[in-house]
């Protein structure tokens, strides 16, 4: 009996031990999205500032938001995008930024300091944009692609992939049909939906995902699919037969933010974190690792001349203009996700 | 006896109750809220919305597909694994347990590289559909057969172990006695080998049917998130909808669903030998 | 006669080839392509280690490694000590009582991965803890806890009851004889279910999935990685993990032949 109530006390002390060893060094913990960041980057800041990160993923928006409103983690800074910074605001989840703690602030544009989903940047500092679009192989199509009609086209039978994710799918549907893509009416959303069914039963659909689109892309598994500008500046580079088109009926343009959530336990360390990420070198590498537009003005002398002209990196005046924000629809999210339901589980 | 070997039970008693009783309780009291935190039974009523209705069926029924196919290529196995004139036997039926130990998503992970389009089986059938003057390629991945070959593929094993244990047993002189009164090969089979099996065959459907039922990932991966089943619904729910409260009302839709299950495989298996190993 | 059992003996033995095929082809490819100096995944571009050298330049995966060594020794430790004092404390419980724990046991066991994993989760949350390594250990545990107590049980049915008896007639203490006797003789049972806990929890996915989300164990990793599409290091991280699960079995498999040889006449004593 003590030999094994000793077995246990000894268990109990490397349990303990371990737990002290992760919190002796300060360190904090960031939320980001999957592959959205270079990770040199965040060796750089912890031999600059000793802080360690703990760095952990999410896939969308909307699996992000759950794990910081139900709790269970405490993230010290979090890259949600513009919508949802716009919900978390509404609910009280987010700390404020302390302007005078990030003196690189004043590198992003002019316009992104001042978004309208977060009036002054109260909450969050821009992290990375874009548009999003079709990429699609030049090979495997019969023309240049200009419609979001081409998704529906029965001639790219089982060649068309398109986002797990609710905001995106259902925004460019809302999009090609004409309607705002926010919008709150139940019958445009059916409408929407109904589109997206036919897409399924016509066999144009091959499958739904998120980060494995370019994967898919750059080896040629399918015709073209939706995806996220930065996502299509990167396959472009793996792959030269593939291209990127915002189409004429318009699509969405997005930001992404770095907030730090209210639960968070290190609010200096995150402040640090935010810092150390809008500085314009900094910007600059993680905006050519991960193929994204940078909103750092002083990073574009950092960025190499074939990126900062290249359209889809950096989008042209008359796509911006033909593009929407997202804006948060929390009154209707009922609808939205049973909308989404019945396209995804029918 | 002594109160002091009792008291040895005591450790797994305190964690049986903290970490087995009290989530299940949790989960009952939570499909029994709204979110609000009233108790209502709304959730069981919404559940019975012809969506999530379909998407249940959906899942049972590939569960059972499943688990025939499982029965049908795991019972000639058990059944030939135990000839006598099979060598190595003990390496032989070591060699069928060792898939069951890989992690579930390797092997679920390794089809989705076989059977992309430029996947090693994909591109050799499209060769041989070449060679035969086809033009098309075909495509394997991304749909509901791949699902039921990425479920079959993980649960055959469970199949399997319990067939060869009830067929091990079995007395070898019921079937010679058997031939001795002159019964045909076929009719020892259907009339004593089939009947005497009956236990592992009936623990071999619960052992796949169960993880088969509840399974998810396997159809995101294999399936493109277009087949959703029952798992994904429930994982849905609590990451990415964020309605907990309906998502239990879900989860305890699928332990009642397996219990009866259960129960009803039950009458068939020997209760002692219902063990999961 | 004899010509027909040989050819049905060569039919079962294509058969039983056929379908090791289809449970290894998955295996052998990840392990082959695991080795491929070009990333491409049906091409064969030469023999190459680069994958796996990639894998332990990969903080992430060693950092996932570690997590999921960790849990597997910790969990395996904590649920062998419970389990098998859980078992010890059965013998003296009367009929109603034991019955009642081996029902939770059992439901423990029969509660499908997804609902256990959701239920720690919502009991995690409500406690207001992380989610991270101390939660993913406890679910691990609790897992592992009934499947180290019914490897335990049978040893312990089979234990000659006096044994413990007449150590106590001789004055040894309930603590001693436990030690002395009974431990002794169920060990076979206790290092099995230790063996067990430990694969069992290398080898979970969707408990982890929900029960952490600071840190990652390496199912948890490749779920992500697998989402970014194919990747030849998570070939040779696969190829890895199989075969430290596949040589564990295979001490544990030659260990009970030991013992089971070691002491034959007790084996068919007790189960005669």
């Amino acid at each position: 009996m003590k030999k094994l109530s000793l077995l246990l006390v000894f268990v109990l002390l490397i349990v303990t031990l371990s737990g002290c060893g992760a919190t002796a060094k300060e360190s904090i913990t960031v939320y980001n999205w999957e592959d959205y960041i270079d990770p040199a980057a965040l060796e750089l800041f912890t031999e600059e500032t000793g802080i360690e990160v703990k760095y952990v993923r999410f896939t969308t928006n909307e699996e992000m938001y759950i794990k910081l409103e139900k709790g269970g983690t405490a993230y010290d800074v979090a890259f949600p995008s513009d919508y949802l910074i716009e919900r978390m605001i509404a609910n009280d989840m987010l700390m404020p930024l302390d302007k005078e703690a990030l003196p690189n602030f004043r590198y992003i544009t002019s316009w992104m300091q001042d978004p309208d989903y977060d009036p002054n940047s109260a909450y969050s500092a821009a992290y990375m944009w874009g548009t999003v679009g079709i990429l699609y192989n030049t090979k495997m199509v019969s023309e240049p692609i200009t419609s979001w009609g081409a998704m529906w086209d029965t001639q790219y039978e089982r060649n068309v992939l398109m986002m797990d994710s609710v905001r995106d799918s259902l925004g460019v549907t809302l999009c090609y049909l004409g309607y705002d893509l926010n919008t709150r009416s139940q019958s445009e959303l059916e409408a929407a939906r109904d589109k997206l069914i036919e897409q399924r039963e016509s066999g144009v659909l091959l499958a739904y995902g998120v980060d494995e689109i370019k994967d898919k892309m750059v080896a040629g598994e399918a015709a073209m699919g939706l995806v996220w500008s930065g996502d299509a500046v990167n396959s472009i580079k793996l792959n030269p037969d593939l291209a990127y088109v915002v189409p004429d009926e318009g699509s969405n343009v997005w930001l992404d933010g770095m907030v730090i959530p209210k639960t968070c336990k290190n609010y200096d360390g995150a402040m640090q974190f935010i810092n150390f990420m809008l500085r314009s070198d900094i910007a600059a590498m993680n905006s050519q690792y991960i193929g994204y537009s940078t909103p750092n003005d002083g990073a574009l002398e950092y960025l190499p001349e074939e990126m900062t002209s290249d359209p889809n990196f950096n989008p042209p005046e008359d796509v911006i203009a033909r593009c929407t924000f997202f804006h948060d629809v929390a009154d209707v999210l009922d609808v939205y996700n049973r909308i989404w339901l019945e396209v995804t589980a029918n | 006896m002594h109160r002091s070997q009792k008291s040895a039970s005591l450790p797994f008693i305190v964690w049986m109750v903290l970490f087995t009783i009290v989530p299940i309780i949790l989960v009952i009291v939570y499909a029994l809220q709204n979110g609000g935190g009233d108790f209502t039974l709304q959730n069981f009523v919404d559940f019975a919305d012809p969506i999530y209705i379909n998407v249940l069926l959906r899942s049972i029924g590939i569960a059972l597909l499943c688990t025939a196919v499982c029965l049908l290529i795991g019972y000639p196995t058990a059944y030939f694994l135990t000839h006598k004139g099979l060598d190595k036997k003990g390496i032989l039926i070591l060699l069928f347990i060792i898939p069951m130990w890989m992690n579930f998503l390797v092997r679920t992970y390794a089809w989705l590289t076989l059977l992309e389009s430029n996947g090693l089986i994909t591109s050799t059938v499209n060769a041989i559909r070449h060679l035969f003057g086809a033009q098309d390629d075909v495509r394997l991945l991304y749909n509901y057969g791949a699902v039921l070959m990425g479920m079959v593929y993980n649960y055959l094993p469970f199949m399997i172990l319990p067939l060869y244990t009830a067929l091990d047993k079995m007395d070898k002189k019921v079937i010679e006695a058997a031939e001795d009164l002159g019964a045909t090969k076929f009719q020892v089979f259907v009339k004593v080998v089939l009947p005497l099996s009956l236990p592992g065959i009936a623990s071999g459907i619960t052992m796949v049917f169960m993880p088969a039922v509840t399974t998810f990932v396997i159809s995101r991966l294999l399936g493109g998130a277009q087949f959703k089943l029952f798992g994904d619904l429930i994982e849905q729910q609590f990451l990415f909808t964020g309605d907990w409260n309906f998502g239990s009302a879900m989860s305890l839709v699928m332990m009642a669903l397996l219990l009866i299950s259960m129960g009803l495989m039950n009458r068939f298996g020997d209760r002692e030998g219902g063990g999961i190993l | 006669m004899k010509n027909a059992k040989k050819e049905r003996n060569v039919f079962a033995r294509i058969y039983l080839a056929l379908v090791l095929l289809f449970l290894y082809l998955p295996i052998l490819t990840l392990t082959v392509f695991s080795f491929n100096a070009s990333k491409s995944r049906a091409v064969w571009g030469g023999f190459s280690l680069k994958w796996y050298i990639s894998l332990f330049e990969d903080t992430d995966i060693l950092q996932a490694l570690y997590v999921t060594l960790g849990v597997a020794i910790l969990s395996a430790i904590i649920s062998t000590v419970i389990g098998t004092l859980g078992a010890i404390g059965f013998s003296s419980m009367n009929r109603g009582q034991k019955a009642l724990w081996l029902n939770v046991a059992n439901l423990n066991m029969l509660t499908p991965d997804i609902v256990t994993g959701v239920s720690l989760m919502i009991l995690f949350i409500f406690c207001k803890l992380n989610l991270g390594f101390f939660t993913m250990l406890l679910a691990h545990v609790s897992f592992n806890i009934p499947y180290v107590m019914f490897s335990v049980l049978p040893k312990l049915k089979q234990m000659n009851a006096h044994a413990y008896e007449a150590a106590m007639d001789l004055g040894a203490s309930p603590a001693q004889a436990l030690v002395k006797i009974v431990i002794p003789e169920i060990m076979p049972g206790i290092i099995s279910g230790a063996i067990l806990a430990f694969t069992l929890s290398l080898d979970d996915f969707v408990i982890s999935f929900f029960t952490t989300s600071e840190v990652q164990n390496l199912s948890t990793l490749i779920y992500s990685m697998a989402k970014l599409g194919i990747n030849p290091t998570i070939n040779a991280l696969s190829t890895l993990m199989f075969i430290a699960v596949l040589s564990l079995l295979l001490v544990l498999n030659r260990r009970s032949a030991l013992v089971e040889r070691k002491k034959p006449q007790h084996h068919h004593h007790t189960t005669a």
